[in-house]
């Protein structure tokens, strides 16, 4: 049993949650993640690493199912019933020079940790975060505080410059190319995104998100194709060369159970089993 | 033995085999001829006393027959169970040249069901030791070697990544063959002898390497759990799953209970299943349970299937078609599977397998519907944690290197289990993590 220590809502159903879990907290790097299980009849979801303090784990995370909707709905004290991590390979932060982290939606979350890492290693790190709109936008003070640089971007143009993230990549791709680029957030973000290094050939990763099951490399689950051969992003990942990834094959994949989890989200609506407490 | 009949056992997944009375424990055992070379045992891996525990049986003193067992083998409900009695104990038995060998398996299931229900003996401890001893991946290996060190007085933590611990008896082996209520008291068991069990723990990752390398013996017991897949075109379609995807959904995961239980899995009306081992069988009948109609695509023969023959004999009954001499090309499909492109196959010549070869027949290609498609061709060790120790070799297809004592080139790190031979059996990881124990048992006394 994990227990969760503090649990808040950072904007419109996406939740910052604390975990105490001294077995993930104290060698977790990052890039990593850690799958959880809520309760016995729960299913195994990964989530990234998105801070670590003393013998906690933070995770952020968008309530878009059964699993993060009773997630959302864990309060200070409550408990989990696993979590196992840290998982995956750690992100390759040695020194590069210069470095852009560009971060969709919750996406962000994924960033401030490895800004750290990058800065302890000598870079200098340009930040960049987009979401769809104002009140959907995470982290921007945590984020400033860690990049030397911070550049928001939001769709509709509420805040900070509008547009996509892709915009202010190309062109610092242009006028001071970096050394290395992160791009992470939904799949065709990260695919529409990454193409802006591409034509200047510089070295960029994605974090992948495809379906996972046990996240120790057993089950296969999590296969994506990364220069035409099929690597499990559970253990050989999950981040990866974005521009060797074959995006439309994952999110052909992220959509293995759509229907099945339309049903279970009806399921526990119908049960009341959201535990959300009125929250979304 | 009783099996359940197929009709009514595809609907549900309790056991198929309801097992032996003590009466017929006690006539089958009046049967065996209490030889003066008992072959039996010569055929049994971990070398159980089978003709002693046979005699305890007939004199109806079930308790010595258990112990006798226990001696030998821990986990005995679940050895009676899944065992391939065929090729070993039973296979030697000397009935067996005329008539019907011995049911050994059956009488061991027996006596483990009958202490079960009659009452545990705790085996002994040996007086506590300060050394402490790592055992990594709770399978059977690492159940066995935990049981047997701690008997020995040392201080043995178990670290598993998965949540549960038993490794393929959990995850893999469905609760028609073997009930996980088994597994999880025969895990108690082990746990009553002072083994700390450590899940959600990956070593390598939650627990780094030099911090595995602190304790003064580490067996290596994490399986070949590594799935491979077939490389044909179409396999990353939705609808395409390794065995051990599809039975870890539903064993680990009750995906068969969605959606009281959270994890969805993919039926459809149609499923193909690749493969002719224990993997494939049990893939083919849990998806039969979830009322699939079932064909099972096999490239040699079925007489060259490597599952036990009593699980191929189940799922025929079950209703799985079985396609054999045929082999998938391709996948078929635009993003969801829809069917399996397959060509028949020619029985050759002998191959070093000993085997014929399987040649494709020219223009015999055909296609077969299919919603999912189970691939269930091998597995390989996880090289995850056993690429991350220095100086550890392995062989080609990705197995440790042990010598006969189950050391690795490392010498306080040991190895046991399909780590160390590949894909194999229970019993024989169980033999192999006795042996790994042994060793370290030694080691530490010489020290
Ligand atoms: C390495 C990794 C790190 C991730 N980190 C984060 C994070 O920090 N924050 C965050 O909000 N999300 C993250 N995700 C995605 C997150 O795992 C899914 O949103 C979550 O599983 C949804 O579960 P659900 O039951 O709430 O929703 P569901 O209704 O089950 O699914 C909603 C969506 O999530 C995807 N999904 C469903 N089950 C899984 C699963 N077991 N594994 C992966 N994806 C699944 C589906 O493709 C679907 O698009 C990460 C995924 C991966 C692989
Ligand atoms: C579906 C199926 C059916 C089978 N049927 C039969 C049968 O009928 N009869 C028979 O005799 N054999 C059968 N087998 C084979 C048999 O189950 C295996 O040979 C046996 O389980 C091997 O035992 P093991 O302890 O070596 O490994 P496993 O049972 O594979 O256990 C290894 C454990 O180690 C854990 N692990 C791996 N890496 C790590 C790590 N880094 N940190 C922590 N934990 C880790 C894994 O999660 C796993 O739980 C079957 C196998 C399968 C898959
Ligand atoms: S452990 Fe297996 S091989 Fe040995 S006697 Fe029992 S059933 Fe036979
Ligand atoms: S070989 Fe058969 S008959 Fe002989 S002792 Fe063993 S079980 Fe009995
Ligand atoms: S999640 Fe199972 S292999 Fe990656």
């Amino acid at each position: 049993m994990y227990r969760v220590t503090s649990a808040r809502s950072l904007a419109e159903n996406v939740f910052e949650t604390w975990i105490e879990a001294p077995h993930v907290s104290k060698n977790a790097e990052a890039g990593q993640f850690l799958v959880l299980r809520i309760g016995e009849d729960g299913e195994r979801i990964p989530l990234t690493i998105s801070g670590v303090r003393g013998d906690l784990v933070r995770v952020i995370f968008m309530a878009v199912g059964t699993t993060t909707k009773k997630l959302a709905g864990l309060k200070t004290g409550d408990t989990i019933l696993d979590v196992v991590g840290p998982l995956g390979k750690p992100s390759e932060t040695h020194h590069f020079g210069s470095c852009v982290l560009v971060g969709g939606g919750v996406g962000i979350a994924c960033l401030p940790i490895i800004a750290k890492a990058l800065k302890a290693s000598g870079n200098t790190v340009i930040g960049i975060i987009g979401a769809r709109n104002k009140d959907l936008l995470i982290l921007e003070d945590e984020m400033r505080e860690v990049c030397d640089e911070l550049i928001v971007t939001t769709d509709d143009g509420s805040y900070g410059i509008k547009g996509f993230a892709a915009g202010p990549l190309k062109e610092i791709c242009e006028t001071r190319p970096p050394n290395a680029v992160w791009v992470i957030g939904p799949a065709i973000m990260m695919k529409v995104t990454s193409g802006a290094t591409k034509p200047f050939g510089i070295k960029t990763f994605v974090s992948l998100n495809p379906i996972m099951v046990d996240g120790t490399g057993m089950c296969g689950s999590c296969r994506v194709v990364v220069n035409g051969e099929t690597r499990f992003a559970c253990v050989d990942g999950p981040e990866f060369d974005a521009h060797l990834v074959d995006f439309d094959l994952l999110m052909s994949r992220q959509r293995f159970y759509h229907p099945e989890e339309k049903e279970s989200v009806e399921h526990h609506h119908h049960a009341g089993g959201c535990g959300c407490g009125g929250r979304h | 033995m009783s099996d359940r009949p197929a009709e009514t056992r595809i609907l549900d997944f309790s056991e198929v085999d309801s097992g032996i009375t003590a009466e017929e424990a006690v006539a089958e055992a009046t049967r065996c001829l209490q030889c003066k070379k008992p072959a039996c045992s010569s055929g049994c891996p971990v070398g159980i006393d089978i003709k002693g525990f046979i005699r305890c049986i007939e004199g109806e003193d079930f308790r010595s027959a258990i112990a006798i067992i226990k001696e030998s083998n821990m986990l005995p409900a679940i050895c009676g169970r899944v065992c391939p009695q065929e090729v070993q104990c039973e296979g030697e038995c000397i009935l067996g040249v005329k008539d019907k060998p011995i049911a050994i398996g059956a009488l061991e299931r027996f006596l483990a069901d009958w202490e079960r229900e009659n009452g545990i003996v705790v085996p002994a401890v040996a007086a506590k030791r300060s050394e402490k001893i790592a055992i990594v991946g709770s399978g059977p290996a690492g159940l066995t070697a935990a049981a047997e060190l701690a008997r020995n007085g040392f201080s043995v933590t178990l670290f598993e990544a998965l949540h549960d611990a038993g490794g393929v008896l959990i995850y893999g082996i469905p609760e028609f063959r073997l009930p996980k209520e088994i597994v999880r008291s025969e895990i108690e068991e082990v746990k009553r002898l002072g083994v700390e069990i450590k899940t959600n723990h990956l070593v390598g990752r939650s627990l780094p390497v030099d911090e595995l390398l602190s304790y003064d013996a580490i067996i290596l017991a994490t399986g070949a759990g590594l799935p491979a897949f077939m490389g044909i075109s179409g396999e990353h379609q939705i609808g395409v799953y390794s065995a051990n995807e599809f039975l870890t959904r539903v064993n680990l995961m009750h995906a068969e209970a969605f959606p009281q239980y959270d994890t969805p899995v993919k039926i459809g009306g149609n499923v193909v299943v690749i493969g002719g081992g224990n993997v494939a069988m049990d893939a083919a009948r849990v998806a039969r349970r979830m009322g699939a109609e079932v064909t099972l695509v096999y490239r040699r023969r079925r007489e060259d299937m490597p599952a036990r023959r009593i699980e191929v004999h189940h799922a025929e009954e079950e209703g799985i078609r079985f396609l054999t001499c045929t082999n998938p090309t391709k996948i078929l499909g635009e993003g969801t599977v829809t069917g399996v492109c397959v060509v028949s196959m020619n029985m050759c010549e002998l191959d070093d397998s000993g085997r014929p070869a399987a040649t494709p027949i020219p223009g015999s290609e055909r296609i077969i519907p299919a919603d999912v498609v189970i691939e269930a061709i091998g597995q390989s060790p996880n090289p995850l944690l056993i690429q991350m120790i220095d100086g550890l070799i392995r062989e080609k297809k990705g197995n440790l290197k042990v010598d006969e004592s189950g050391r690795t080139t490392i010498p306080k790190i040991f190895a046991a289990g399909d780590v160390a031979t590949g894909a194999a059996t229970v019993i024989l990881a169980m033999g192999a993590a006795k042996v790994a124990a042994e060793s370290v048992t030694r080691m530490l006394s010489e020290e």
